[in-house]
C-alpha cells in the first residue's frame, strides 16, 4: 500500500522540485525580455503546477498517515531517530505551499519583480524539502545515529548524525536530477506531440526548449552521479550491489553483465564486459566485489526483481543521456533544436521513458535492501502491522488514485486545449491560436 | 520533566492552528455542502472558493506539521494510536484525497456533470475528515487507546464520546467558516452573502454551544479523567477562557464586527484544545502513558524545539505576508458565483 502511494507520489514530487524552477526562468525570461510570450507560458505552468502540487500534498499527507498505519512498530522505535528530518521537510513543505499560493494567486496582482522573487522560495523549498526526505531514506539505507542496549532497544539517540549518512548526499543529488529530468521530458513531450501533429508555433517552440534544455543538462550529469551512487553502495551495502547485477560469488575482477533478463538464477541475453564491475564499482579492474553469498540466503533481496530493474534505469539513463547530448550538441552548433522528427518522437518518447527509469530506480533502492527495513537492524516482518482488513484499505486506496489519475489528466488536457489568449488577452497577440 | 511538556505544547500549538485554519477550510465546505441547489447556492459556492484558493495548502500543512512533531517527539504513543485508530485515521485519510483533490480540480470543471461530481466530493469530504479526526481525538481523550499493542479497531472510536467529539468538531468548524467567510464576503463588496454567513454563524455558534455544555454532561459519563480535569486547576480556566471568547465572538458577529470575530472565535478554539492538554496532563494516553514514557530522548526532543523555533523564524513572516496579502485582498480572484454550468476562466 506504501508502494503504490509512493508510486503516485513520486512523479508528482518530480513537479514539486523541479517544475518551479522552470516556471520561475520562464518568467525570467518574461521580465528580462519584456516578451509577453514568456508571461503567457510562465502562468499557464504555474497553473499546472499548483494543481499538481495540491495534489501531491495530499498523497504526501496519506503517506505520513500510512508510515503510522502500516509501519507502526518501526515508527515506534525509530520515529525519533529519524523523525527530526520529516519535521524540516514538514516546514520546507509548508513555505512551498504559502508561496506557490501567493506565486500563483499573485500575478498581476504585485509588481512583476516582486512576484518572481516570491517564487524563490518555492524552488529553494523543493531543493532544501527533497534532501529532508532523502535524508530518512538514506538512513534507512545506513542507519546511524544511535545505538541499541542489549534489549534491543534504541537509546542514544543523535538526530543529526542520523540525518548525514554515506548515503544522503549521493541519493538526494540523484534524485533531485532524476525530477527535472521527468519533469522536464514530460513537459517537452507534451509540446514536441504538438509539433508532430503539426502545431508549429512559436510558443510550443519555446515552451519545449526550455524544459528540454533543463532535462538535458541534467542527464548527462546524472550518469556521473549514477557512478557515484553506485560506488557508494558497493562500500557501504555490497549485498545491495550484488543484487543489482546478480553476482552470485564474490569475486575478484568480477565480469560487468550489460543488459538481457534475469529470470530466476539465470540471466539471458546479456553483454559481458571482462573486469567491468570491478572497473565500475571500485574504479580498480582486479578489486574485489562480494557476491550475495556473503550473506545467508534469507538476508537476501528478491534478486531478480532488482537487476531487472536495475538494468531498466541504467538503459533508459543512458538513453537519456545520449538524447541530450545530441540536443545540445545541435543546440549550440546551430543555435536551434534538431529538426527531425525523429528527434521530437525521441523526446515524446523520453517523458514516459524517464518515469519508468524514476520507478526502476526507487525499486532498486527499497527491494535491494530488501528484507530490511533499517539496513541489518530491523527486518520489514519486524516492522509492518496486523491490523486487518489491509487487502480491503488497499483496493479502495487503488481506486482513489485510478480515479484521481484520470480526472487530473483529463482536466490538464483541457486546460493545454484552453486557447491561449483567455489566460492572457493583451500578451497573446501575435501568437497563434493554438486551439488544437 | 519540562521538555516533555514543551514538546507536547509544540504539538498542541500546531493541532490547534490546524483546528482554527483547517477547520475553517472544512467548515467552509460545510456550508457549499448546504448551500442547496445549484442555482440558490452559486453565490455561496463561488465565495468558498474564493475564500479558500489561496490558503487551504498552507492551511493543510498544519496536519503534516502535527504527524511530523507526534511521531519525532512522542514515537511511542504514536505506535497504539496508529495502531488502534486505524479505521477512522484511514477513512480521514481517504476524505483529505477527496476533498484536496476535488477542490483543486473543481476550478477547471466545466461541465454540469463534471461541477456537481467535484463539488459534491469536496463538500462531502469536508464533513468527513473532521468527524473522524474529532472522533480519533475524542478516543484518545477518552482514554482508549492502551499503552501496549493495539486497542479495539471499532469499539475504541464508535463510543458516544468520540463520536461526540466528531460531530462538535465539524460544528465548530462550520462556526469559524461562517465568522471568516463573513468577513471575506464584506471584504470583496457581497453584502448580501456577508448577512447570509452572518446568520449561519450565530445559528453554528447557538448549535455548537449547545453542544459544548452538553459535552461536559458526556464527559462525565464517558470519559471521567478528562470530566475532572476540565473541572479543576488550569483545565477549569481554559474552559472559561473558551466560553468567554465564544460569547465575545457572538456578540462580535451579531454587531458585523467581522475581523475582530475571527480572533475572538480562533481564541475560543485554542483554549478548547488547552483545555483538552491542561486536563489529562500528565498522561499522552490517559490512564495508560505518560508524556515523560511516550516521549522521545533527550537530544531528539531538543532537537524538536530548537528546529522548530527556527522554523517559526521563517515560516512566522511567510504566513504573515501570505495572511496580510489574503486579508488586504491582494490575492483575491474576481468574485464568480458557482453554477453548475458555467465556465470561469479567471486570472
Amino acid at each position: 500500500m506504501q508502494a503504490l502511494s509512493l508510486a503516485v507520489h513520486i512523479p508528482l514530487v518530480c513537479f514539486g522540485v523541479a517544475f518551479p524552477a522552470m516556471v520561475l526562468y520562464m518568467e525570467g525570461l518574461y521580465v528580462r525580455t519584456g516578451d509577453p510570450l514568456y508571461k503567457v507560458i510562465a502562468k499557464r505552468w504555474s497553473k499546472v503546477m499548483l494543481i499538481l502540487f495540491a495534489v501531491g500534498a495530499v498523497t504526501g499527507t496519506i503517506l505520513s498517515f500510512e508510515l503510522g498505519l502500516l509501519w507502526p512498530e518501526f515508527m515506534e522505535r525509530f520515529g525519533e531517530v529519524f523523525g527530526m528530518a520529516f519535521a524540516l521537510e514538514g516546514v520546507a513543505f509548508f513555505l512551498e505551499a504559502i508561496f506557490i499560493a501567493i506565486y500563483v494567486y499573485g500575478w498581476d496582482r504585485i509588481s512583476p519583480r516582486a512576484h518572481l522573487l516570491t517564487g524563490i522560495p518555492v524552488v529553494i523549498a523543493g531543493f532544501t524539502g527533497s534532501l529532508m526526505v532523502i535524508g530518512v531514506n538514506g538512513w534507512m539505507n545506513d542507519p546511524g545515529g544511535f545505538e541499541l542496549d542489549s534489549d534491543g532497544n534504541v537509546t542514544g539517540v543523535n538526530p543529526f548524525a542520523a540525518f548525514v549518512n554515506s548515503n544522503v548526499w549521493h541519493e538526494w543529488v540523484h534524485m533531485y536530477l532524476a525530477g527535472f529530468l521527468v519533469a522536464g521530458f514530460i513537459v517537452a513531450g507534451v509540446y514536441a506531440f504538438s509539433w508532430l501533429r503539426g502545431h508549429r508555433d512559436r510558443f510550443r517552440q519555446v515552451a519545449m526548449v526550455v524544459p528540454l534544455t533543463f532535462a538535458c543538462l541534467a542527464a548527462p550529469i546524472q550518469v556521473v552521479v549514477g557512478d557515484w551512487a553506485g560506488r557508494t553502495v558497493a562500500e557501504e551495502q555490497p549485498t545491495k550491489l550484488a543484487a543489482f547485477e546478480g553476482l552470485e560469488q564474490t569475486t575478484r575482477g568480477a565480469d560487468l553483465r550489460l543488459g538481457g533478463i534475469m529470470i530466476g538464477d539465470e540471466i539471458y541475453g546479456s553483454v559481458s564486459i571482462p573486469d567491468g564491475l570491478s572497473l565500475l564499482a571500485h574504479h580498480d579492474p582486479n578489486a574485489e566485489v562480494e557476491g550475495l553469498n556473503a550473506v545467508p540466503a534469507d538476508e537476501r533481496p528478491p534478486v531478480p526483481v532488482v537487476r531487472n530493474a536495475f538494468q531498466v534505469m541504467i538503459g533508459i539513463g543512458t538513453g537519456l543521456a545520449l538524447l541530450a547530448v545530441v540536443y545540445l550538441v545541435t543546440a549550440v552548433r546551430r543555435g536551434r533544436p534538431p529538426r527531425s522528427k525523429w528527434f521530437y518522437i525521441a523526446v515524446v518518447a523520453a517523458g514516459p521513458a524517464a518515469l519508468v527509469a524514476l520507478i526502476a530506480g526507487w525499486i532498486v533502492t527499497e527491494v535491494g535492501r530488501q528484507p530490511w527495513i533499517v539496513y541489518r537492524v530491523m527486518r520489514v516482518s519486524e516492522a509492518v502491522t496486523g491490523a486487518e482488513g489491509i487487502p480491503v484499505g488497499y483496493a479502495t486506496l487503488a481506486l482513489v488514485y485510478a480515479a484521481l489519475a484520470v480526472i487530473v489528466l483529463y482536466l490538464l488536457r483541457r486546460l493545454a486545449h484552453r486557447p491561449i489568449e483567455l489566460e492572457a488577452e493583451s500578451a497573446a497577440r501575435g501568437v497563434d491560436d493554438g486551439s488544437g | 520533566m519540562a521538555l516533555a511538556e514543551l514538546n507536547a505544547a509544540v504539538l498542541l500549538l500546531g493541532l490547534t492552528a490546524y483546528a482554527v485554519l483547517g477547520g475553517a477550510d472544512f467548515g467552509a465546505g460545510f456550508w457549499d455542502l448546504t448551500a442547496g441547489g445549484a442555482r440558490r447556492g452559486a453565490r455561496l459556492r463561488g465565495m468558498v472558493k474564493n475564500a479558500m484558493g489561496p490558503v487551504w495548502e498552507a492551511n493543510h500543512v498544519w496536519l503534516i506539521f502535527v504527524l511530523v512533531v507526534f511521531w519525532t517527539a512522542f514515537p511511542r504513543a504514536f505506535g497504539p494510536v496508529m495502531q488502534t485508530l486505524y479505521v477512522p485515521l484511514y477513512l480521514a485519510g481517504v476524505g483529505i484525497i477527496f476533498r484536496g483533490a476535488a477542490f483543486a480540480l473543481r476550478g477547471e470543471a466545466a461541465t454540469i456533470v463534471e461541477a456537481r461530481l467535484l463539488g459534491g466530493a469536496f463538500a462531502l469530504a469536508s464533513v468527513a475528515v473532521p468527524f473522524f479526526l474529532g472522533a480519533v481525538v475524542g478516543a484518545v481523550a477518552s482514554g482508549q487507546v492502551p499503552a501496549e499493542g493495539a486497542g479495539d479497531a471499532w469499539e475504541s472510536w464508535t463510543g458516544p464520546f468520540p463520536l461526540y467529539i466528531g460531530v462538535l468538531t465539524v460544528g465548530a468548524g462550520a462556526y469559524i467558516a461562517a465568522v471568516f467567510l463573513a468577513g471575506d464576503s464584506v471584504r470583496v463588496g457581497q453584502e448580501d452573502l456577508a448577512r447570509a454567513f452572518r446568520w449561519r454563524a450565530l445559528a453554528a455558534a447557538l448549535v455548537t454551544g449547545v453542544l459544548a455544555i452538553a459535552g461536559l454532561f458526556v464527559a462525565r459519563s464517558q470519559a471521567r479523567g478528562l470530566y475532572d480535569g476540565l473541572t479543576s486547576g488550569g483545565g477549569v480556566v481554559a474552559v472559561v477562557v473558551s466560553a468567554l471568547a465564544g460569547v465575545v465572538a457572538l456578540a462580535l458577529v451579531w454587531r458585523e464586527h467581522y475581523e475582530p470575530a475571527r480572533y475572538a472565535s480562533a481564541v475560543a478554539v485554542a483554549a478548547t484544545v488547552a483545555g483538552w492538554g491542561l486536563a489529562q496532563r500528565p498522561d499522552f494516553l490517559p490512564g495508560a502513558l505518560s508524556l515523560d514514557e511516550a516521549a522521545a530522548g533527550r537530544p531528539t526532543q531538543i532537537a524538536i524545539l530548537v528546529s522548530m523555533g527556527i522554523a517559526l523564524l521563517i515560516l512566522a513572516p511567510s504566513l504573515w505576508l501570505l495572511f496580510r496579502l489574503t486579508l488586504a485582498g491582494r490575492l483575491d480572484t474576481d468574485f464568480h458565483p458557482i453554477a453548475a454550468a458555467d465556465r470561469r476562466d479567471e486570472p
